[in-house]
């Protein structure tokens, strides 16, 4: 598979290189980055994935490195590509971040850890949890080294044997983001919901878990009806510790968990929903101002509320002397995004907010057209989730026959939620009110 | 003067820069030296850490060798795996030297501690030397047969790099054989390894492996235990397999499909391969509709990952839409592109949109691309229009919307976007012949700012094609054989000549004067012979036979076909099978850009070194007496420098 991987720092010089295969000469490194320069002037992109020279190079950038894989074979590109985000994963597991200098400073354990991770180019361990267990940043003397922790090899590869809490705890977190694309007359272009369950464990033993939803297939094949609505999930991809072929056969979530925090699951429905927070904006742009109106509706159940609201309003990025004027919240002018935010800490359900901002222009512009950023929005509802899935039951089963308590929380925030601009009104007078 | 004796004072100062550098650099190893050999641990322990650290940073410190093996023995495991990789980088240099460290290796080897004994026989078969071999044997041999699983799967791996330096060590020795046992082990990541082993021994031409259906009952249990990238591995090799019967193919598949679930996009996608690879034993058709099915919502799943993952997955995609076009065409909006998508996920997501719209669905896609076509980034604004220009072509329905929206575009007077509007505009023009003749309007009414030679030859076909519909096409085309000569580029003058005489045709009292001025300075006065010629041709042509003229000129052409834009046959039959590789990716032939497995990679095929490698392989194919084909293989490239 791989021949051999490195760490690049933006020039293009290697900080970590790891020769697997011994196929391809480590100079062929150098070429990466005239490489990536190429195409960007050819086709106006850089490309995770090249070729050149009997050479396929595969990339990722990360803050200011480059973790780069090379193969002079026809390999699995999509598995070197996880492969090396998995490695970016478990290096930000033991750094805390991931950037030349934490890899200059930490170059001989990540050496270790490229050991560990991948045998003659062929990815072999990627739990950050286990290999934290025996390779660690203190130095060993052989008599106290440790060992590969049985679970390396084991079929439960992601947790160890003989964890022990006093007191048995487990919390969940069903966090669904709304990626929205709406179009400047309010029509919404695509939507979706990306749930996550996320898990927090603190459990003794080998415990076995079971996670009952209000899933609307599994209620189907069962012959069951549900008490209140069923949710049809389109596509769940689940951490490697559930049990695949028993969700196949009939659908229950059974799984041993890691110790600590993961993601057990996460899922996604291709409803088209109606914009939690819509923003209805209007431009008008004149010689030597720009004015906007913005108005921001709440469109979800009363009894909710939305906190942090930011709304992100692109603007010119000539604009000067901001003026605004709101509803409710503050609004700030941030130079350097190019944009102003709208920030309310609460915004219930149902209500709608105003805001009103001018900027100058210069009096003399080039007349390039303009960056047509679309304005974002960012929130967090608690207790509330728009699929409306449910947690029924979450059972928790260990040989010692212990009492655990299984907490649940539910949040629906945004995802990529874009709301696109119409095109500034340029022609005839001010229609929008003072400030 | 005074230059020559500046410029020897910088020659002679750059030679001492030279000598200082070397003498530091020398001075640094020199340092090393002493304190690898120091008497304090901790001051060995750090040297040896400054002599990796140079190492990576490219410094040569294989000068090294002996006084860092010195520090081999050692009962610090940080150090022991330092020196290991020291080992990996400089062995090939020195491989007598390598004997020195045989010793630790062997011991280490028989370690109490399953971790070090993984380590020695990890390392001792990525050293790439041939001396090593004898000595990796015996342990080697117990590794494989070790209680712990974990060594077990190193060893496994260790045969392959084996195989790979010296194919008679590894077979006679029988480790090739225990490989193909291990796939019966009980643990299951020695199973996967074992795998992958084979699988890599295969792919070096030695055909050691083919799955057995005994064995495949085995890997289908395997797969639901082991870690993600072991799954990719049995899935792999699943795909390779040729089943016994449909029974066998239906049973298959059906244990597979729960993979699609799993958080791994390569062990999602290679799942996606292998339901489309056994589509050829499946015949039921319900089950294949249960797949199809199955698959649709992983794929887009694959749509929220890393751009990067995306960019692979939208590759994927759009092949596996040439073999089955229905698949996502209730999906388009997910394909939609977002502000801060990567423009290499926004290229792949527009060709995507453009190979799954349908008739029904083409105006939301329209009015979709106009947006992009607004944007700022050039390369973008041109795929999109592009793009508008694609679906016009091929549904009629959609023709008038996409010329609308061209013309907006146009009207925007944004120089980039109004340029390749302008082409493409005329693109749909040719493909509807005798329809959309208004749009000539808008062209004429922007001729000023039509000023990209591909775009304003367009713009002067059309005026040719479409001269009755053009009020003032006399002024026009008169204005362009005004500044014929300060047009750069041929193509533009070719196309304007064109367009007169085909006005004059059409309207011979109106054009005489235009024609002749028009045939006259170009046949004269222009730089580019081709220009000149067609001049004349069509002077004599004019003057000889006007109705012969008009036949030729005026004929009527094919219609433009739509670019199909898709895979031929066979290659796409074979990137269905590589799903998720780089052929897959870049879309060409893996022998395209995978070099022979003697071929030395990073170097450049053509140049020098193509011509060492080409007398090497005209040396080898005489002594097989099959110089035919090389003599064919030569050809070509004679030809060409012809």
């Amino acid at each position: 598979m791989a021949s051999s991987v490195f760490l690049l720092d933006l020039k293009g010089k290697p900080l970590i290189a790891r020769d697997y295969r011994g196929d391809i000469p480590l100079a062929a490194i150098d070429r990466f980055m005239p490489l990536l320069q190429d195409r960007e002037d050819e086709q106006g992109t850089s490309l995770p994935v090249m070729s050149e020279n009997g050479v396929t190079y595969l990339h990722l950038r990360q803050k200011d490195v480059y973790l780069v894989a090379l193969t002079r074979k026809n390999a699995n590109a999509m598995t070197l590509l996880q492969f090396l985000h998995h490695l970016a994963k478990v290096f930000t597991e033991y750094f805390n971040t991931l950037e030349e200098e934490s890899i200059r400073d930490n170059f001989v354990i990540i050496y270790e850890l490229l050991d560990e991770m991948m045998d003659y180019g062929v990815p072999q361990i990627s739990e950050p949890k286990i290999l934290q267990e025996y390779i660690t940043q203190e130095s060993h003397i052989l008599e106290i080294m440790p060992r590969p922790p049985l679970a390396v090899t084991n079929a439960v590869s992601w947790r160890s044997e003989g964890i022990q809490y006093r007191k048995n705890e487990v919390f969940l977190d069903v966090v669904e983001s709304i990626n929205m694309l709406v179009n400047p007359s309010g029509n919404v272009l695509s939507s979706d919901i990306q749930g996550a369950i996320k898990m927090k464990v603190y459990l003794s033993g080998m415990p076995e878990l079971r996670l009952g939803l209000n899933d609307k297939v599994m209620f189907e094949s069962t012959g069951r009806t549900a008490k209140g609505k069923a949710v049809e999930m389109e596509d769940i991809r689940f951490h490697q510790c559930v049990r695949l072929s028993k969700f196949e056969s009939d659908r229950t979530i059974s799984f041993i968990p890691p110790d600590g925090e993961f993601e057990l699951m996460t899922y996604r429905l291709n409803t088209q929903l109606k914009p939690l927070i819509l923003c209805e904006s209007v431009v008008e742009s004149h010689r030597g101002r720009i004015e906007y109106m913005v108005k921001a509706k709440a469109q979800f159940k009363q009894r909710s509320t939305a906190n942090n609201v930011e709304i992100i309003v692109p603007v010119p990025s000539d604009a000067d002397s901001p003026r605004f004027k709101s509803t409710i919240g503050s609004v700030k002018y941030v130079p350097e995004k190019s944009a102003f935010i709208w920030k309310m800490k609460q915004f219930q359900g149902g209500k709608e907010a105003l805001l009103r901002a001018h900027f100058g222009l210069p009096s003399i512009r080039d007349d390039d057209p303009e960056r047509r950023p679309p304005i974002s929005v960012k929130f967090e509802i608690p207790y509330f989730t728009t699929s409306g899935i449910q947690v029924r039951y979450l059972k928790i089963v260990e040989k010692s026959g212990y009492q655990a308590l299984p907490w649940v929380r539910y949040i629906t925030k945004n995802g990529d939620y874009q709301l696109r601009m119409p095109d500034p009104v340029t022609s005839g007078a001010s229609r929008l009110p003072p400030i | 003067m005074m230059n020559a004796a500046i410029q020897s004072h910088l020659a002679q100062l750059q030679i001492v820069k030279a000598k200082v550098l070397a003498a530091l650099r020398k001075g640094e190893n020199y340092e090393l030296k002493t304190e690898l050999n120091s008497e304090y641990k901790e001051r060995r322990k750090e040297a040896v850490r400054r002599v990796i650290a140079n190492m990576t940073v490219g410094k040569d410190v294989s000068g090294l060798f002996t006084d860092v093996l010195k520090n081999m023995h050692t009962d610090d495991l940080e150090i022991k795996k330092l020196i290991y990789l020291y080992l990996i980088n400089y062995a090939k240099t020195q491989p007598d030297l390598v004997i020195l460290a045989i010793n630790t290796f062997v011991k280490d080897a028989e370690d109490s501690n399953p971790l070090i004994r993984a380590l020695a026989i990890r390392t001792m078969g990525c050293l790439h030397v041939q001396e090593v071999l004898d000595y990796l044997s015996d342990p080697l041999r117990k590794c494989l047969r070790d209680s712990s699983p974990y060594v077990r799967k190193t060893a496994v791996m260790c045969v392959a790099k084996v195989y790979d330096l010296n194919r008679e060590v590894a077979e006679e020795n029988g480790f090739v054989d225990a490989v193909r046992e291990a796939l019966g082990d009980a643990n299951t990541m020695v199973v996967s390894n074992a795998v992958s082993a084979l699988a890599e021994m295969n792919s070096m031409g030695g055909r050691v492996w083919q799955l057995e259906p005994q064995t495949v009952g085995r890997l289908l249990t395997a797969v639901n235990e082991c870690v993600e990238w072991g799954q990719i591995a049995i899935l792999e090799a699943l795909i390779e397999y040729e089943p016994r019967d449909e029974k066998e193919a239906e049973n298959i598949c059906e244990r597979l499909l729960p993979r699609l679930q799993h958080a791994n996009g390569s062990v999602v996608l290679c799942t996606v391969r292998l339901l489309l690879r056994y589509g050829r034993y499946v015949k039921r058709a319900d089950l294949l509709a249960q797949f199809s099915k199955k698959m649709v919502p992983p794929l887009i799943t694959l749509l929220s990952s890393e751009p990067e993952i995306q960019f692979v997955a939208l590759r994927n995609i759009n092949i596996i839409l040439q073999q089955r076009p229905r698949l996502l065409s209730k999906e388009i909006r997910v394909f939609f592109c977002k502000y801060n998508d990567p423009i290499y996920v926004k290229f792949e997501k527009v060709d995507v949109l453009v190979r799954i719209c349908s008739e029904r669905n083409a105006d939301p896609l329209l009015a979709e691309l106009k947006e992009y076509a607004k944007e700022v980034d050039v390369d973008f604004v041109e795929c999109a229009v592009r793009a508008i220009g694609r679906l016009a072509m091929r549904f009629e329905a959609a023709a008038e919307r996409a010329i609308a929206v061209l013309e907006e575009l146009i009207q925007m007077k944004v120089d980039y976007s109004l340029q390749i509007s302008v082409v493409v505009l005329c693109d749909i023009l040719r493909r509807y012949p005798g329809k959309h003749e208004s749009a000539v309007t808008t062209l004429c009414d922007h001729a000023d700012h039509i000023n990209a030679p591909s775009a304003r030859a367009a713009y002067l076909w059309a005026l040719g094609e479409y001269s009755e519909h053009v009020r003032n096409v006399a002024g026009l085309l008169g204005a362009g054989v005004d500044s014929l000569l300060e047009e750069e580029d041929a193509v533009v003058q070719l196309a304007l000549v064109n367009a007169c005489v085909k006005y004059f045709l059409k309207q011979p009292q109106a054009a005489q004067a235009l024609v002749l001025r028009a045939l006259q300075t170009a046949s004269e006065k222009c730089a580019d012979p081709d220009v000149r010629d067609r001049a004349y041709v069509y002077w004599r042509l004019l003057s000889a036979d006007p109705n012969a003229a008009r036949a030729v000129v005026l004929t009527e052409k094919p219609p433009v076909r739509p670019e199909s834009n898709s895979l031929p046959e066979g290659l796409l039959e074979e990137l269905i099978g590589e799903l998720g590789c780089v052929s897959s990716v870049i879309q060409q032939p893996a022998k395209q850009f995978v070099y022979a497995y003697g071929e030395h990679a990073g170097v450049p095929r053509g140049g020098a070194d193509a011509a060492i490698s080409a007398a090497d392989s005209e040396a080898q194919a005489t002594s097989s007496g099959n110089i035919e084909t090389a003599a064919i293989e030569g050809e070509p490239e004679l030809l060409i420098s012809f």
